[in-house]
């Protein structure tokens, strides 16, 4: 993109950043939910801080954010409530702050999930990518830390894999706040409904897991009709994974269409 | 049962069937089709420069900040050069704010409030709230206001995770898990906010030992009691032109002594409580970013020295007032401080304290700040330096810490007292909100009153054996 283009963008009156509230902790009578995922110090914390205008700590190294900070902002006269979670590797692990993403994106059921990604390190962040499209239909990539991808001379085609993702991919860096105004006006879309995503979907090799998923996604089907993550948790009964067994035993899988928020308190 | 639970247990039926032919190798199938699909994306977007020149400077500066020989040296050196710029240049600044606070301040305030208030409820809220509250912001304002922000340009620049690096395979030979050595530098801000980061060890056998054990990292409330006295009494012990030096040399000494701390607990639970092997992981080390000086500025002022210098001065307030009202309470012509003082001070003797330091180390429980200001108002009450104040518990003109030190020296403080007090200011009992952030955390009370208690052991044995070869050397 050159920087005429960019301009161009800036003066468009949709990503007029005038339209952005920050709202700080007033999360009243929110209108969509939005959660911050992604790898450990990708600048998910600085990205939150930049929308809400709050002040959560920041720092160089992963493992800065363990629990779930929240805050909110008002933009085209909505009101989002933004969650902020703990950086993870991946969805699968057991550990606590791995666990307090994993549940408030699979229960929590947020409206938008911002991937937020380290531009530098794309191939090794993808790994997360995948599981969590796995998880949600309505997500947006925000390709963090640019400038040290453009210092480092390393360029991602970000419309390309926006088509391979099926979501839409923001080119940012939250530090100097580029990229901060198409990312709000993106959650804006996928939270109203403007942007379909088509979430790429983890295709196997292994032809026993595949019938296996399809296979386990239609018995739970008929219990949980409507799920929107089957094959997610279809994946999970086949590795045996105890909470979300659990969940089905205590039906709590069911009320994710109902509940907004299922209290995933971390204590 | 109802269908639906029938068809509950169906579904979980049908999933232990599935799990059999599948293979017991469904995870790793998974995670190869998730690597692979995430390489085949990455592929058709990203494209990377010449490998050879990416990086290079990242890759040069680890080379020589994790490097097996010189690791260790610049890390010590890195912490000496943030505390002695602490130590030098916070001087100033103290001197300054306590002429406002004390010396101009708490006259005109006493003044004022001796008019129309009782003395017993103007001594109680000047002479002893007020004065502990200008008190705990004159000696800790400055050092904090300086070694904050120096600490967080550290933070930001991605040094941090180097430190964890080079830690780590000593963490991971005493049996403890490696990311034990993040959370422990988190604890040299604060342990409670260390407890709390220890939610990233997944192990839980090592996430209580990394619990257990974070409190041996120094600290926010303890490092101006550690520059303070330092300063006071090893600067002080060495010619004048090496103060500074020895005074940092010393505070690192210590801050060292805490990691070599950590680790022999570490192995000592691994090998008797907590028994287990160490579980690998993998650390990452982010790229060196230059930090923003301004940004670095502005929010380590406002989350770290603001936030704990309020934290301090909401603690200081009520403490003053126990400080001054059982410094003027007497029973049989004496205070209750002097009662317990002197109670204490045979048993305090053996490990080469005094009654003062114990009296306030149990007021200051709920905050590790208080102490300095608390010996000393206590070390005026106690000795009745009506000179130094206008009445037992105030503290007047201590406007250096060359005055500090003349009161400690009055009440009999020796270069081992000094010594003992920042050995015990290491290991004691953490904080209450440390306390009860562990209970949290562990939901257990045994693991919460191991943790309270095993560093007061720890630093009454230390204290006891350099006490006693101290006395028998010298």
């Amino acid at each position: 993109m050159n920087s005429l283009e960019l301009n161009n963008c800036a003066n468009c009156p949709v990503h007029n950043m005038g339209n952005l509230k920050k709202l700080g902790i007033d999360m009243s009578s929110f209108d969509f939910v939005v959660a911050l995922a992604g790898n450990p110090n990708t600048g998910k914390s600085t990205v939150f801080n930049y929308l809400t205008g709050l002040r959560q700590h920041t720092g160089n190294w992963p493992g800065k954010t363990v629990t779930r900070a929240e805050g909110g902002f008002e933009y085209n006269s909505k009101r989002f409530k933004l969650v902020d979670l703990p950086g993870t590797y991946s969805l699968l692990s057991t550990s606590t702050d791995e666990e307090v993403a994993r549940d408030f994106i699979l229960f929590g059921q947020p409206d938008v999930t911002v991937i937020v990604a380290d531009a530098t390190r794309l191939e090794r962040n993808l790994n997360l990518v995948l599981q969590i499209l796995e998880i949600t239909n309505r997500a947006v990539l925000c390709l963090n830390l640019m400038d040290e991808a453009r210092r480092n001379g390393i360029k991602v085609e970000d419309r390309t894999l926006s088509k391979e993702l099926g979501i839409p991919v923001v080119v940012a860096s939250a530090r100097q706040g580029e990229g901060m105004a198409e990312l709000i006006n993106m959650i804006f879309e996928v939270a109203s409904g403007k942007y379909i995503c088509k979430p790429y979907r983890i295709k196997s090799n292994s032809s026993e897991l595949n019938d296996a998923i399809e296979k386990l996604s239609k018995e739970i089907e008929k219990e949980f009709p409507g799920l929107p993550n089957l094959r997610w948790v279809a994946l999970r009964l086949l590795e045996g994974d105890q909470s979300i067994i659990d969940a089905i035993r205590s039906g709590n899988l069911g009320n994710l269409k109902k509940q907004e928020l299922v209290g995933i308190e971390n204590a | 049962m109802s269908d639906s639970d029938l068809r509950k247990e169906t579904i979980l039926a049908a999933a232990n069937n599935l799990r059999w032919e599948v293979g017991d190798n469904l995870h790793d199938t998974l995670m190869e089709s998730i690597y692979e699909n995430a390489t085949s994306i990455a592929n058709k977007v990203v494209e990377y420069p010449d490998k050879k020149q990416a990086f290079s400077l990242d890759r040069t500066l680890d080379k020589v900040l994790t490097s097996r020989y010189l690791g260790f040296p610049i890390m010590f050196m890195i912490l000496a050069v943030v505390f002695w710029i602490t130590i030098v240049g916070a001087n100033y600044p103290s001197v300054f704010i306590s002429s406002i606070l004390v010396d101009s301040l708490h006259p005109m305030l006493k003044n004022f409030t001796n008019s129309f208030m009782p003395w017993w409820l103007s001594g109680l809220l000047i002479d002893g709230a007020y004065l502990a509250m200008a008190w705990v912001v004159s000696v800790m304002l400055p050092p904090m206001a300086i070694f904050f922000p120096v600490y967080t340009l550290l933070e930001d620049f991605g040094y941090l995770p180097r430190v964890a690096f080079n830690m780590d395979p000593l963490y991971k030979k005493v049996g403890a898990h490696g990311r034990q050595a993040l959370t422990m530098a988190m604890g040299f801000g604060c342990n409670a906010a260390g407890v709390v980061a220890t939610r990233v060890i997944d192990s839980p056998r090592e996430r209580l030992i990394a619990i257990i054990t974070n409190n041996f990292s120094l600290c926010n409330g303890r490092w101006p009691t550690q520059i303070l006295i330092a300063t006071i009494f090893i600067g002080a012990a060495a010619p004048a032109y090496l103060a500074g030096i020895a005074s940092a040399a010393a505070v690192v000494f210590v801050a060292v002594l805490g990691i070599t701390f950590s680790l022999i607990v570490s192995w000592g639970l691994s090998k008797t409580l907590l028994k287990g092997e160490a579980s690998a992981f993998s650390l990452e080390l982010p790229p060196y970013r230059p930090p923003r000086l301004l940004q670095t500025l502005y929010t380590s002022l406002i989350d770290r020295t603001i936030f704990v210098l309020w934290r301090a001065v909401v603690f200081a307030l009520p403490a003053g007032m126990v400080i001054w009202l059982i410094a003027n309470v007497t029973i049989e012509g004496n205070s209750l401080a002097n009662h317990f003082i002197n109670w204490a001070n045979p048993a305090a003797f053996i490990f080469g304290l005094n009654g003062v330091i114990i009296l306030a180390y149990i007021i200051a429980i709920p905050a590790n700040e208080i102490v300095i200001p608390t010996v000393l108002m206590l070390t005026v009450a106690n000795l009745g330096l009506n000179n130094l104040g206008s009445g037992s518990g105030v503290m007047f003109e201590l406007d250096s810490v060359a005055d500090t030190a003349q009161i400690l020296h009055a009440g009999g403080w020796t270069l081992l007292t000094g010594i003992n007090l920042m050995l015990f200011s290491l290991l004691h009992n953490p904080c209450s909100t440390t306390i009860y952030t562990i209970y949290k955390e562990t939901k257990s009370v045994k693991w919460t009153v191991i943790s309270t208690f095993l560093p007061i052991i720890l630093g009454l044995t230390v204290t006891f054996f350099v006490t006693q070869l101290w006395r028998i050397f010298s």
